[in-house]
């Protein structure tokens, strides 16, 4: 460790710096030093280095500094200077040469500026959303006209892929849904002897509610952040413009497959979702001494085959949104080591909140058609 | 310029108990530019992950300062990676870190230093790789050259006796690349920084280096040994021979 010893000699302070001036050993004398030279009584500085073993560059920026506070011109600042090795000068004219060359902080933004740039960035970020929704429905609408031209092979894929493969989550949570329900319900309803209608709530619930909304919501945080992640990837390796300069069409070539395999499976995984969740509650009513067939009974002679078109309608439209976020957002992906985090992030964000929404505006329609 | 600093005793280089190199022995010497080059995958980078302690090779030793790092652990091996700096072939800095946070990274981690004072010697660091102006600027503002100065930059925070660079040239145009060479050779002159290079940049390497070992794929180990000027002008061994002269035989 270094030693610093302050001497006063007539008008002059005297500074006498010992032993290896290094990263670690700075550390101890720099608050020292530097209240030294900025104490406004002193008149003149002279720092002596004739006891320094060893000096790296955080050494010889730590004399550059505190040369620096003590003030005068260049001159007068190397004037201050006693005892340097022949081997530290080196070190301590580049510390000296490189010390004034950088550059200011950025001016921050003032809280009004500030909001008034994420603004224009969120409405920035709609209108090129709403560009790519219109360009994705061309799209589908080309494909739709010509089905040759869908890639099948690779549709099949993201079907397996976020069809076949989610069916162990998508079973485990309606499961547990469909039992957790029943149990919060059969407490109240027990006291009034009614824990058989415990199955119309299930029924109803897990067909025109939670089964789609489950499964939306699986497939939110398991296909649409695969989705953004694979395309932002894509963009970040430049395939994407790879694609467009071969003549290909990436929303084409990568989105179309997507959506059309997300909106093909949402509404298959939904049934299954429903009848997992339908068993779920069976468990809790099965426990409650009540016969298989009773359970059957009161489901199926309460819900009806409207509850369950308009449960698959919604979730058809759920997998379309699902899809198109997740391409979108993995299409926006910037550059950078972050960029498909925050791609994925975005993509489950934004599904979320699109299921929330058309959730609500489906049980307005419903409610006003009678459904 | 006359102390061995590095030590690479019988390594067998590789993978997995996979050696694609055998029996490697080489010295560096303090202060010198030592090159490590090789035609393209002949494990020159696996080579210095080993001697860097980030992979443990097949067997066999690097000692640095007569230590050995594939046997240290824990705070030894953290007392041995302080005296070394590395900058990877990317630049690999941190993205959600300015240029500046990324140089003060390792002296707000491994220093008592007050805040005022990190600064100053990030600053310091960063002129000296003539990055001054980006400051404040993230990685991913960053030009190709930029980064790996300042990845260089990052590397000397702790101001380390040896500094390893993987591919500093890549990808980076003439003018940037005999720029990054100047800066090389001014920071072991004047810092007396020892510097481990692995490139395939022949013009870098005859700039730069004090010696230079060059892998053989198919020999599994150092096919020659030197100093790089005098390996181009000996037609003694072709393969080396049409190495440095660029004639594909």
């Amino acid at each position: 460790m270094p030693e610093l010893t302050i001497e006063t000699a007539g008008q002059t302070t005297v500074m006498l710096f010992s032993g290896r001036l290094d990263a670690t050993g700075v550390a101890g004398v720099w608050d020292t030093a530097v209240k030294t030279v900025e104490n406004p009584g002193q008149a003149k500085i002279r720092i002596d280095l004739g006891s320094v073993d060893y000096m790296d560059m955080a050494g010889a920026t730590f004399i550059s500094h505190v040369l620096c506070l003590a003030g005068g011109t260049p001159t007068e600042q190397s004037d201050c200077l006693t005892g340097v090795k022949k081997e530290f000068t080196p070190l301590l004219e580049m510390a000296e040469k490189t010390k004034d060359q950088t550059s200011a902080p950025p001016p921050k933004d003032s809280y009004i500026k500030k909001t008034g740039k994420d603004l224009v960035a969120s409405l920035e970020d709609a209108r090129v959303f709403i560009t790519m929704v219109g360009e994705i429905t061309a799209a589908l609408f080309s494909c739709l006209k010509n089905p040759g031209r869908v890639r099948w092979a690779d549709t099949w894929m993201v079907a397996e892929r976020s069809g076949v493969n989610a069916l162990p989550i998508v079973a485990l949570i309606s499961f547990i849904v469909g039992l957790v329900m029943a149990f919060q319900a059969a407490i109240p309803m027990r006291m009034f002897g009614a824990e058989i209608y415990v199955a119309n709530l299930i029924g109803i619930a897990m067909v025109r509610e939670l089964g789609p909304l489950m499964t939306a919501i699986v497939l939110a945080g398991r296909s649409a952040s695969a989705f953004a992640a694979e395309i932002g990837t894509m963009k970040i390796n430049e395939e994407i413009d790879a694609l467009t300069v071969m003549g290909m069409e990436p929303i084409k070539f990568l989105i179309v497959p997507r959506i059309i395999a997300a909106t093909l499976i949402t509404p298959l995984l939904t049934v299954f979702s429903n009848l997992v969740g339908i068993l779920g509650g069976m468990v809790v009513i099965l426990s409650f001494g009540y016969p298989p067939i009773a359970y059957y009974n009161q489901v199926v002679g309460f819900v009806s085959w409207e509850d369950l078109a308009g449960g698959l309608l919604k979730c058809f439209v759920f997998g379309l949104l699902i899809a198109a976020t997740g391409c979108i957002r993995g299409y926006q992906t910037l550059r950078g080591p972050s960029a498909v985090g925050d791609a994925t992030t975005r993509a489950v964000v934004s599904s979320i909140i699109l299921i929330a929404v058309f959730d609500g505006i489906f049980s307005i329609i419903f409610f006003y058609l009678g459904i | 310029m006359n102390d061995t600093i590095i030590n690479v005793r019988h390594l067998f280089a590789g993978y997995n108990n996979n050696a694609i190199m055998e029996d490697l022995n080489f010295d560096v010497q303090s202060g010198e530019v030592f090159v490590i080059l090789g035609g393209s995958g002949c494990g020159k980078s696996t080579v210095l992950k080993h001697m860097i302690g980030l992979v443990p090779p097949v067997s066999g030793q690097v000692l640095i300062h007569g230590e050995d790092m594939v046997a240290a652990r824990g705070k030894e091996r953290n007392r041995l990676l302080a005296g070394i700096g590395v900058a990877f072939q990317n630049g690999a800095l941190f993205g959600s870190m300015t240029v500046l946070e990324n140089i003060m990274l390792p002296l707000i981690e491994f220093t008592d230093l007050p805040r005022k004072a990190i600064e100053a010697i990030a600053r310091v660091k960063l002129n000296l790789v003539d990055m001054g102006h980006a400051l404040y600027l993230l990685p991913d503002e960053l030009s190709g050259g930029m980064k790996k100065r300042a990845a260089i930059a990052r590397a000397m925070a702790l101001d380390p006796a040896i500094l390893f660079l993987d591919e500093p040239s890549a990808g980076l145009d003439p003018l940037t690349s005999a720029e990054l060479d100047r800066l090389i050779l001014e920071l072991a002159r004047t810092l007396k920084i020892t510097f481990v290079i692995v490139t395939h940049e022949l013009e870098s390497i005859l700039t730069i280096s004090d010696q230079v070992i060059m892998l053989g794929k198919e020999k599994k180990g150092i096919i020659a040994q030197g100093d790089p000027k005098k390996l181009k002008a000996d037609p003694s061994n072709p393969y080396v021979y049409n190495f440095f002269n660029r004639n594909p035989s």
